[in-house]
């Protein structure tokens, strides 16, 4: 049988380039050096491209590559790729939602805490030698607290459903009202934030979602209100949200995701009402092979003519 | 407290305007509302305190009456009550020499009085004692006094009929301690833990104990699946990564665990335990435990001992009381059980877990990693746990929100109302 050749756009996981390799003719395009005329050079037999979150296909990638297929996601965020050019292209696209549902709303959960409760801060100063006898500082509880989640989607609902156990009442905003749910909807991001102590970004990222948390909607959400971001950068107006912390106006902030990753505004670094987490949304090892296998799952049901596990386009 | 009124009052030697500033004696009689708002009420048990404290309130009235703007009687006048002991510093160094001995005779035996009961009128609070540690306050005090008249000193005449007393924190309450309390019925903890108490000794003389109740359950819960949290998917490790400027160079972080499906093993279903195992369900776990006895109510499998759950259980969680049966519950064996990938978080005592094993453990890599807001010598921590990323170190912060000191509070005149009643008591400690 003819080897496949598979396009992957970045380093993952070694289990999963293995995988791959094991079954396919592997096109690492991190490795060459001039990225497009690599492209050029493969365009004639690429018929699968694996990306994942932060990489995928633009246009420009789509028309150079004649022969694709099929382009496998090793994420559940699409927003990198051209999904409409696929669509027009009738190349398949897949992603790998549901085995990191899980995975994403523990994260969503730990950052509410650990901000609340100043785990990290904690940590940072009793490592620092300095804790005295009787020394304490008093935190905020995160039981009973309201959380308002954008998004109820799978992650969100998971994140309901965790924050429920702590008594927290929920209520959230969503491109539509969801009629079997029993948590309050409300119409716009910013009655949410007026309405809620701890405002989680749970909803993919589209040209509408692109900053949905402004500088409004954090001045409602307030100073003693705390955002949690498991989405993604451009969700939230970084600049805004900077100031919006450093200036009080906001009461803290869980980060795993920044606009432009891997920077993070040293601004945040001094903050003790600020965790930051790089990107770890999904990042056991655990979830990892679970989103490897659907990534190797989907292409192998693919090329032998069989449905795709978890397609999206 | 609060605004400090501006007026003179009727006679001038008895009523004066009164400010802030004196030395840490006074700083503390003002706060236990003797001095108040202007006010010098009740009496010093020395009558050369007495006499000390009128003087000073005279000479500082004329000070300000001579002049407003001098700039220390401004600061005197406005300087909020939190700077008190501040400014009681200055003040001591400022002050004339000789006022120490009286002084700090007076601190040891002292009494507190509601400004707001004035001596005319019949006091029918019952008295209780404040039994605390220097560097130890109870959150709230002031919500007691419309209900009880404190005092604070086992010195005071007053020790002797006081029936009830609230123990502030780890505040030893010993045989000593209760030798000078020949009339005490009640010891109305303000912890959730009363290992600090002799319990044998209440007992024996017919001594009631009550603990915090549930007013700390869900702060403790919440923080006990924080620590999980945190060891597993490595916050505060990934949060210094983060802040040490380090992504950008090295790129994607280490993976951690996963929390879905882990077996957790609660040591202890007392109320924090119950709260801790519902809220990891919720996260997909599956939840053990152990107690002292089997609970009939509870849904989760029992083991009899912790050896057997800990063989069982990918984490446990230690939220029991301290008793001479449960130090070191959480021994060689315990750690051996739980096995490498296992993970400890410990939100209850220090001493529940041999420290020492566990650093071993945890530096050898025999186990997974541990979250821990407690320890054997606390403030001490084991300086070989900084330098892991697996572990996560918490200066006993478990229950500290106000939400958790209100509730307190609510359980404390709960307890002492009941008493003083003859109604039943709201959290009566009890042997499970």
């Amino acid at each position: 049988m003819e080897s496949i050749d598979v396009l992957m756009l970045c380093p993952m996981i070694s289990y999963l380039e293995q995988e791959l390799q094991r079954r396919y003719n592997v096109l690492k395009l991190w490795t060459a050096p001039e990225k497009s005329q690599f492209i050029k050079d493969h365009s004639a037999t690429i018929r699968a491209i694996v990306g994942d979150g932060g990489h995928g296909a633009d246009a420009e990638m789509i028309e150079a590559l004649p022969r694709l297929e099929i382009l496998s996601s090793n994420s559940v965020g699409v927003d990198k790729i051209d999904l409409e050019k696929c669509r027009e292209k009738g190349i398949r696209v897949t992603y790998t939602p549901d085995v990191l549902t899980d995975e994403v709303a523990d994260l969503a959960i730990g950052l509410i805490l650990a901000v609340l409760r100043r785990l990290c801060a904690s940590d940072r100063y009793v490592r620092s030698g300095k804790w005295k006898k009787g020394d304490f500082k008093l935190t905020t509880k995160f039981t009973g607290k309201t959380v308002g989640i954008i998004g109820l989607g799978r992650i969100g609902m998971a994140i309901a459903k965790r924050a429920e156990a702590f008594n927290c009442p929920i209520c959230y905003f969503s491109r539509t009202e969801k009629p079997d749910t029993k948590y309050k909807y409300y119409p716009s991001v910013l009655e949410l934030a007026s309405n809620c102590q701890i405002l989680v970004v749970a909803c993919s990222l589209t040209a509408e979602t692109r900053h949905i948390v402004n500088r409004e909607v954090m001045n409602a959400l307030g100073p003693k209100g705390v955002l949690i971001n498991i989405g993604r950068g451009p969700h939230v107006d970084e600049p805004e949200l900077v100031s919006a912390l450093v200036e009080g106006r906001l009461g803290g902030a869980g980060l795993d995701v920044y606009e432009h990753e891997p920077e993070v505004p040293e601004e945040l670094f001094s903050l003790e009402n600020v965790v930051l987490l790089p990107h770890v949304g999904t990042a056991t090892v655990e979830t990892r092979k679970a989103m490897a296998d659907l990534v190797v799952g989907n292409l192998e049901a693919h090329f032998s003519n069989k449905p795709l596990l978890t397609p999206l386009v | 407290m609060g605004k400090i009124s501006k007026k003179n009052r009727g006679n001038p030697s008895k009523e004066v305007q009164w400010s802030s500033v004196m030395d840490d004696a006074l700083v503390d009689a003002f706060l236990h509302k003797v001095i108040i708002g202007g006010r010098v009420n009740g009496t010093f048990i020395s009558k050369a305190y007495n006499d000390i404290v009128k003087e000073l309130v005279e000479k500082f009235n004329m000070e300000i009456n001579k002049d407003k703007s001098k700039p220390i009687a401004k600061k005197w006048m406005t300087t909020p009550m939190p700077n008190y002991s501040k400014m009681a510093q200055l003040w001591a160094k400022d002050r004339a020499k000789g006022d120490h001995a009286e002084i700090a005779k007076e601190k040891r035996a002292r009494t507190i009085h509601d400004p707001s009961m004035a001596t005319e009128v019949e006091d029918h609070r019952p008295l209780v004692l404040v039994h605390h540690l220097a560097s130890f306050k109870l959150p709230l005090q002031d919500r007691l006094i419309p209900h009880f008249r404190l005092f604070d000193s086992l010195a005071s005449p007053e020790a002797s009929s006081v029936r009830a007393l609230i123990c502030v924190g780890p505040t030893p309450v010993t045989v000593d301690t209760l030798d000078h309390l020949p009339s005490l019925r009640l010891v109305v903890g303000s912890s959730a833990g009363l290992d600090h108490v002799d319990l044998v000794e209440c007992r024996r003389r017919g001594i009631a104990v009550t603990n915090s109740g549930d007013a700390y359950s869900e702060n403790v819960a919440d923080y006990a699946v924080a620590l999980l949290l945190d060891v597993l998917r490595r916050l505060s490790a990934a949060d210094r990564f983060v802040r040490s400027g380090l992504w950008p160079q090295q790129g994607e972080y280490p993976l951690g665990c996963k929390l879905g499906g882990k077996r957790v093993g609660i040591v202890g279903l007392g109320s924090i335990g119950y709260e801790v195992a519902k809220r990891l369900v919720a996260f997909g776990c599956t939840v053990a435990y152990n107690s002292r006895n089997k609970k009939p109510s509870a849904l989760y499998p029992y083991y009899a001992n912790v050896h057997d759950l800990a063989v069982n259980s990918d984490v446990l969680i230690v939220c029991c009381a301290l008793t001479n049966e449960t130090h070191h519950i959480i021994n060689k064996d315990v750690l051996t059980a739980l096995g490498r990938e296992g993970v400890i978080i410990n939100v209850g005592r220090g001493a529940l877990v041999d420290e020492k094993e566990l650093v071993q453990f945890l530096v050898q890599g025999e186990i997974g990693g541990a979250g821990l807001d407690v320890f054997e010598n606390e403030p001490n921590v084991p300086k070989e746990l900084f330098a892991l990323d697996n572990v996560v170190l918490s200066p006993h912060l478990a229950v500290s929100t106000p939400e958790s000191f209100e509730a307190l509070n609510e359980v404390i005149i709960a307890n002492l109302k009941a008493f003083f009643s003859n109604k039943p008591l709201l959290s009566p400690f009890q042997q499970e």
